[in-house]
C-alpha cells in the first residue's frame, strides 16, 4: 500500500541456494559414518520443524490473505455479486461489460497516460539528480536526504491536498504558466486537460527513492573505467553513455520494473486529488484504473465487476513485468553474465 | 600559477554544483515551504498570493483545529493513526524477522519453494486482493475495527521487510550460530539472543517504514473504518476536503501540516537509516 518502500531489491532474481545454510552440519569427529548420518537426519527433521515454526505467521498469511483472496477474486470475477446476494456465475459478462463501458476505457486511458508519461520522467529526474549528486562534495549528504524526504510524504493526503492548492487557478504554476508561455487554462486542476499533469509532477516529485538507488549503483563504476575512456579520449557524453549507462543498468532495471508496477496502482493522490466522490476530476481525468474499480466495488457495491478489473489489472502488471524481463537479456549488463 | 587555475575551476565547478543542487532543492521543498506559510495566512490569502510567508501572520487557522473535525477533536484521529501505526510496528518486526531468520539461517524442506512465493507476493498488485479481503472481513463482521487493517502486519504479509532483514541475516557470520550451537543453543535461542540483537539497522528502517506507511495509508481506513470516530488522520482530512473545505481552508492546511509532522520527525531523526535501508537493499548481492 505505501509507495515508497515496496523496493524489490535486485537480489530478488537470485535463487536461494547457495551457502545451504544449516542443513549439512560438519562430520562430528570420533562419530561413526552410520551414527553421523543418522545425527544428520536428526539434525534435518529438527530442522524442518524449527523451520515451518518459524514460517507460521507468514504461511498462515499468504494462505489466508493472499492465497486464497486470489482464487476468491478469479471466482468473483465471473460472478454477479452484491456482497449481500449468493455469487451469480454469469461467465465472461463482466469482461465483455467492461470492454463497453466508456469509463472503464477512460480509466485505462488515463492510468496508462499517467504510467507512460509519468514513469519515464520521474526516472530521468532520478537519474539526473543522481548523476549531479555523485561527487565527494560537502553538502552531498544534506541534499540526498532533502531529495529524498519527498518520497516518504508524497502519497499522503496531505500532499495532496497541498498540490491541489499549487496548481489552482491564481496560484504559482497557473501564474508562471500565464507569465511563461502565454497561456491560461485557469489552474490545471480545473482543466480535464491539465489536471493529470498536476498528477504527473507530483510523481515526478518524489524522484528520490530511485535516486538513492541509482546513486547507490553509481557509487559503484569503478574509477578505473572513466581514467581509461579519459586516456582514450572519450567525452562525457560518450562516457555516460558507454560506461555509466551500461554499468547501472541493473539498477535502472530494477528502478523501472517497480516504478512501472507502482505507477498502475496510484489511487489515494488521484483520489484526493480529482475531487473525491463519483467523479474523478473534471470529465473524469484523474479516474485512474483503481479509483474506478474502487467506485466500482465499494461505491456501487458490483463486487464481481471490480473482481474482474483487478484481474484485468494484475494481467496487465504481469505483462509489463514480463516483458521487461524478457526485454533484459538486450539492455541489461550484469557483470557475472560475462562469464 | 597551475595550482591557481585548478583552485579556481574547481572553485567554479563547486559553485556550479551548489547552484544545480540548490535549485533543484528549491523545487523539491517549495510544497513544504508553502505549507507551513500557508498555514499562517488568512483563508483569502492562502491560493492567490504568490508570497510564502504573510507579512501579518495569524494563528486562527490553530486555534479553529481545537473545534475538531465535524465535532470530533483532530486529537482522536492522531489517536486512532498511532494505534494502527505502532501496532503495525509491532506486527511487522515480530512477524517479518521470525521468516527472515527462517529463510536466512534454517535449511528446511521447501525453503525454496515458500521463498520463491514471497517474492512473489511483492510484486502481486494489492487490488486484486482487496475485494476478497474486504468480503472476508465483512462476513467476519469484522468492518468498522481494525482488524483488517492489522491481521496482515503480524502474519508477515510485507514481503520487503521480510527481504530485507533477510538479507541483513545472511551477511552475519555463521560462526556465532554454530559456535552458539555447539553450546546447545535452538534456533529459538539463537534467534532471539544472537541474531535478532545484531540486526537492529534492518529492524529500525522496517520499524520507520511501517510505522510512515501505516501513518499515511489511505485506501485500507477510506475501505474498512467507516465511523469518524474510528478514523484515522488521513480520512479525518479527506472529511475536512469533503466537508467544510472551502469555508474553512487555511485550518484544512493547517491541519494538513499537522499530519505531516510525525513523519517528517521520524525522517529528520532517522534520516540515515531510511537511505541507507533503501540503497543498500536495492544492491546487495
Amino acid at each position: 500500500m505505501g509507495t515508497t518502500v515496496t523496493h524489490l531489491p535486485t537480489t530478488a532474481a537470485q535463487p536461494l541456494t547457495e551457502g545451504d545454510e544449516g542443513s549439512v552440519p560438519r562430520y562430528g569427529p570420533g562419530g561413526g559414518e552410520r551414527r553421523t548420518r543418522a545425527a544428520v537426519r536428526r539434525r534435518g527433521r529438527r530442522d524442518n520443524l524449527a523451520g515451518y515454526l518459524f514460517m507460521s505467521p507468514w504461511i498462515a498469511g499468504f494462505l489466508l490473505l493472499t492465497a486464497g483472496p486470489m482464487v476468491a477474486s478469479l471466482y468473483f470475477a465471473f460472478t454477479d455479486y452484491n456482497l449481500f446476494d449468493t455469487p451469480k456465475w454469469i461467465g465472461l459478462r463482466n469482461f465483455t461489460d467492461m470492454f463497453a463501458d466508456p469509463r472503464w476505457r477512460t480509466s485505462v486511458e488515463v492510468t496508462l497516460w499517467y504510467v507512460v508519461v509519468g514513469t519515464p520522467l520521474k526516472l530521468a529526474a532520478a537519474l539526473a539528480v543522481a548523476l549531479l549528486l555523485n561527487q565527494k562534495r560537502r553538502g552531498q549528504a544534506f541534499y540526498r536526504a532533502a531529495f529524498y524526504a519527498p518520497s516518504l510524504i508524497g502519497a499522503s493526503v496531505s500532499i495532496a491536498i497541498v498540490w491541489k492548492a499549487i496548481f489552482s487557478d491564481d496560484a504559482i504554476v497557473d501564474r508562471a504558466q500565464r507569465a511563461l508561455f502565454g497561456v491560461d487554462v485557469g489552474g490545471w486542476t480545473g482543466d480535464p486537460d491539465w489536471i493529470i499533469y498536476s498528477l504527473v509532477a507530483l510523481t515526478v516529485w518524489q524522484f528520490g527513492a530511485p535516486m538513492v538507488i541509482f546513486l547507490a549503483g553509481l557509487k559503484q563504476v569503478p574509477r578505473e573505467l572513466y581514467e581509461a575512456a579519459e586516456v582514450d579520449g572519450a567525452g562525457t557524453w560518450r562516457r555516460f553513455w558507454h560506461i555509466t549507462l551500461p554499468m547501472i543498468s541493473p539498477v535502472l532495471f530494477f528502478n523501472v520494473l517497480l516504478e512501472t508496477i507502482h505507477s498502475f496502482q496510484i489511487f489515494g493522490s488521484a483520489y484526493i486529488l480529482g475531487g473525491a466522490g463519483g467523479t474523478c476530476g473534471p470529465a473524469d481525468a484523474t479516474l485512474v484504473y483503481t479509483c474506478y474499480l474502487y467506485v466500482q466495488g465499494f461505491e456501487n457495491s458490483r463486487m464481481g465487476f471490480a473482481s474482474a478489473m483487478a484481474w484485468m489489472l494484475l494481467l496487465a502488471v504481469g505483462l509489463v513485468t514480463a516483458v521487461l524481463f524478457w526485454s533484459q537479456r538486450r539492455w541489461v549488463h550484469y557483470e557475472e553474465a560475462a562469464r | 600559477m597551475t595550482a591557481l587555475t585548478t583552485f579556481r575551476r574547481r572553485g567554479a565547478g563547486s559553485l556550479a554544483w551548489h547552484l544545480g543542487s540548490l535549485a533543484v532543492l528549491a523545487v523539491v521543498l517549495y510544497p513544504v515551504v508553502w505549507v507551513i506559510g500557508g498555514s499562517f495566512k488568512p483563508n483569502d490569502e492562502i491560493v492567490g498570493s504568490l508570497e510564502l510567508f504573510p507579512a501579518n501572520p495569524i494563528t486562527d487557522n490553530y486555534s479553529r483545529l481545537a473545534d475538531g473535525i465535524a465535532d470530533i477533536p483532530i486529537s482522536t484521529f492522531f489517536g486512532n493513526s498511532l494505534l494502527l501505526a505502532v501496532g503495525s510496528v509491532v506486527g511487522v518486526l515480530i512477524s517479518c524477522s521470525l521468516s527472515a531468520y527462517a529463510f536466512a539461517r534454517i535449511g528446511f524442506a521447501g525453503r525454496g519453494v515458500l521463498f520463491a512465493l514471497m517474492i512473489g507476493t511483492l510484486l502481486l498488485p494489492y487490488h486484486v486482493l482487496l475485494i476478497p479481503q474486504y468480503v472476508m472481513f465483512q462476513k467476519l463482521e469484522l468492518i468498522n475495527t481494525y482488524t483488517p487493517l492489522l491481521l496482515g502486519k503480524y502474519l508477515a504479509t510485507d514481503a520487503f521487510f521480510v527481504f530485507l532483514m533477510m538479507q541483513f541475516m545472511r551477511g552475519l557470520p555463521k560462526e556465532l550460530d554454530e559456535a552458539a550451537r555447539l553450546d546447545g543453543c535452538g534456533h529459538l535461542r539463537i534467534y532471539w539472543s544472537i541474531v535478532l540483537p545484531l540486526c537492529r539497522p534492518a529492524l529500525i528502517t522496517s520499524a520507520i517504514f511501517t510505522f510512515i506507511n501505516a501513518w499515511n495509508d489511505f485506501m485500507g481506513p477510506l475501505i474498512y473504518l467507516n465511523e469518524p470516530e474510528k478514523y484515522t488522520v488521513s480520512l479525518g482530512l479527506k472529511m475536512f476536503v469533503d466537508q467544510d473545505g472551502v469555508a474553512n481552508y487555511g485550518s484544512m492546511i493547517a491541519m494538513s501540516l499537522v499530519a505531516l509532522l510525525p513523519v517528517l520527525l521520524f525522517f529528520l531523526a532517522f534520516q540515515r537509516y531510511l537511505i541507507d535501508g533503501m540503497a543498500t537493499s536495492g544492491l546487495k548481492g
